[in-house]
């Protein structure tokens, strides 16, 4: 089984022969600062590689499925041709830890026919709504599934149940796509509030972006970020065009196709991450650093998110239909095979829903 | 058109032996090969053995032979994992040798499947009425790919393994 690598510190890729190192200064932990987003750091002309100051990791290549970088990390030619030969995507995040590009392999899965049918399910106002309709009931079933599990637990979340049930029914009336949007926003902000109910500590507020103002909203942007790389390289796997989506408007982002499946997935990969940290204790106010306006997680806050994420992606469990064990992370692309044979008319698209 | 252009490639008719759904969704362009992992094993074995020859002959952009021994007579030779779906191996070296006889004109030719892993060797021969049943497959796959939609899959022993499996059942 090939895994997901994550990269919190600065440093440089090379490549000697076949063999990629990451290399990094061993005496402080130097993380990435809001400083060095702003001016590019001092670049290194001579070889650092054996120098005693700095640490040389070994990236096991057969084993990487993808690259998390966090860290500002530079990057050969050399280290990208040997990554894209071995069909390794790397993904790059921000200061904020927010996802700022993916350096895909060459190999592209291209079919015009998917493309052109794809494309047909957009323009047509019926066939369009009628998918946006399954990623708003696929995100509200999910919802419902985690705040049922906490009313199981003893806390009292009737209301906010009865809601989201109640909105979850009139997904069917929506006529466009604006409405259905708005809708998903107001199941969305009912579920946040329910985080008070649910966690332990921290006050969830209301949802702050871009920057996020306090733990809370720290922990959802960077995991929703996270979560978008991941659903991105499942794509990349399949036929689907990563530009034309459903729910959110093409023109959202670049690949806004992962905006409409990331939807159904938050709850599960995103959500009880963040529940289990905090109720846990796993997390806690000293994972985080707070500045002027904003709140992000710190590099142990990181770590300690990422590992529980990765951790996440790999538990499997039965597939129905299939009757095999598949791991979360393989939920998404099965999800995009689903999108497929929806494209080419064999089977009418349902989305994922939690069985267990 | 060209004769070249109007036939088939010898994954194709593998496929056709293997699965209908198989074939209809390679050809058009939804292949799944490449987040398989037995499909990874497959191309492994293939880089890894016989690395004194010279790997992936392709003739006329069409027929893609992973190596071929000349001698006394031409020997092409396909690398293969295991013997599961042994028939398809077998038909997709009958349609070589009945390119390179019927359509290139190369008389004194013989077909070998190898397989390293278990380190066996079959011996492919080719007559007339292997010929003529080559010629109906290549009319069956025509009708197969030119469908609307890709034939409704129906569930194999070897599914499982198949880098379709998921794509076909979920």
């Amino acid at each position: 089984m090939k895994k997901n690598f994550y990269i919190l510190r600065n440093g440089k890729l090379i490549r000697k022969g076949n063999t990629i190192y990451f290399i990094y200064e061993k005496s402080e932990e130097k993380v990435f600062s809001a400083e060095i987003d702003g001016e590019e750091m001092e670049v290194e002309t001579e070889d650092i590689s054996d120098k005693q100051e700095y640490e040389k990791r070994v990236l096991p290549i057969e084993q990487i499925s993808s690259l998390f970088i966090y860290g500002r990390v530079s990057l050969t030619s050399g280290v990208i041709s040997f990554l894209s030969k071995n069909n390794i995507p790397v993904h790059f995040f921000g200061y904020y830890g927010n996802y700022e590009s993916t350096l895909m392999p060459k190999e592209m899965l291209l079919s015009g026919e998917m493309h052109i049918k794809q494309a047909m399910h957009y323009i047509s106002q019926d066939k369009r709504v009628f998918i946006a309709k399954r990623f708003v009931e696929g995100s509200a079933q999910n919802i419902l599934r985690n705040l049922e599990y906490y009313q199981r637990e003893g806390k009292d979340l009737q209301e906010e149940i009865s809601y989201i049930t109640n909105a979850s029914f009139s997904i069917e009336n929506c006529k466009d796509v604006s409405q259905l949007l708005a809708l998903e926003g107001a199941i969305r902000s009912k579920y946040y509030s329910s985080f008070n109910k649910i966690l332990k500590s921290f006050e969830f507020d209301e949802r702050t972006r871009q920057p996020p103002e306090n733990p809370l909203n720290a922990m959802i942007s960077f995991g929703n970020s996270l979560l978008y790389a991941t659903v991105i390289k499942q794509i990349y796997h399949t036929q689907l065009d990563q530009t034309i989506s459903f729910l959110h408007e093409p023109s959202e982002r670049r690949f806004s196709l992962a905006l409409d499946i990331s939807e159904i997935f938050k709850p599960l990969l995103v959500d009880r991450i963040i529940f289990k940290l905090v109720n846990k204790d796993i997390i806690g106010e000293d994972h985080f650093v707070k500045e002027l306006n904003s709140c992000l997680l710190n590099n142990k806050g990181k770590e300690i998110f990422l590992r529980e994420y990765d951790e996440k992606l790999q538990t499997t469990i039965k597939h129905r239909d299939l009757g095999r064990n598949v791991s979360y992370e393989r939920l998404i692309y099965l999800e995009c095979l689903k999108l497929c044979k929806h494209f080419l008319g064999i089977k009418d698209y349902k989305p994922f829903v939690i069985w267990w | 058109m060209l004769l070249s252009q109007a036939l088939f490639t010898g994954t194709q008719v593998n496929y056709y032996i293997v699965c209908p759904t198989k074939l209809w969704l390679f050809t058009h362009q939804l292949s799944m090969e490449a987040s398989s992992e037995y499909v990874e094993i497959g191309k492994f074995i293939h880089e890894k053995s016989y690395s004194r020859e010279r790997k992936d002959v392709i003739i006329d952009e069409k027929i893609g032979i992973d190596f071929i021994r000349d001698g006394d007579k031409l020997i092409i030779c396909e690398i293969k994992k295991s013997k599961r779906i042994e028939k398809a191996h077998r038909y997709q070296l009958y349609y070589y040798l009945y390119y390179l006889r019927k359509i290139k004109g190369i008389e004194n030719v013989e077909g070998r499947i190898l397989y390293p892993t278990q380190r066996e060797i079959e011996v492919i021969e080719f007559n007339e009425e292997i010929s003529r049943e080559i010629e109906k497959i290549m009319e069956e796959i025509r009708k197969i790919i030119s469908l609307d939609e890709p034939p409704k899959p129906s569930r194999k022993s070897y599914c499982k393994k198949c880098a379709y499996f998921e794509f076909c059942w979920v």
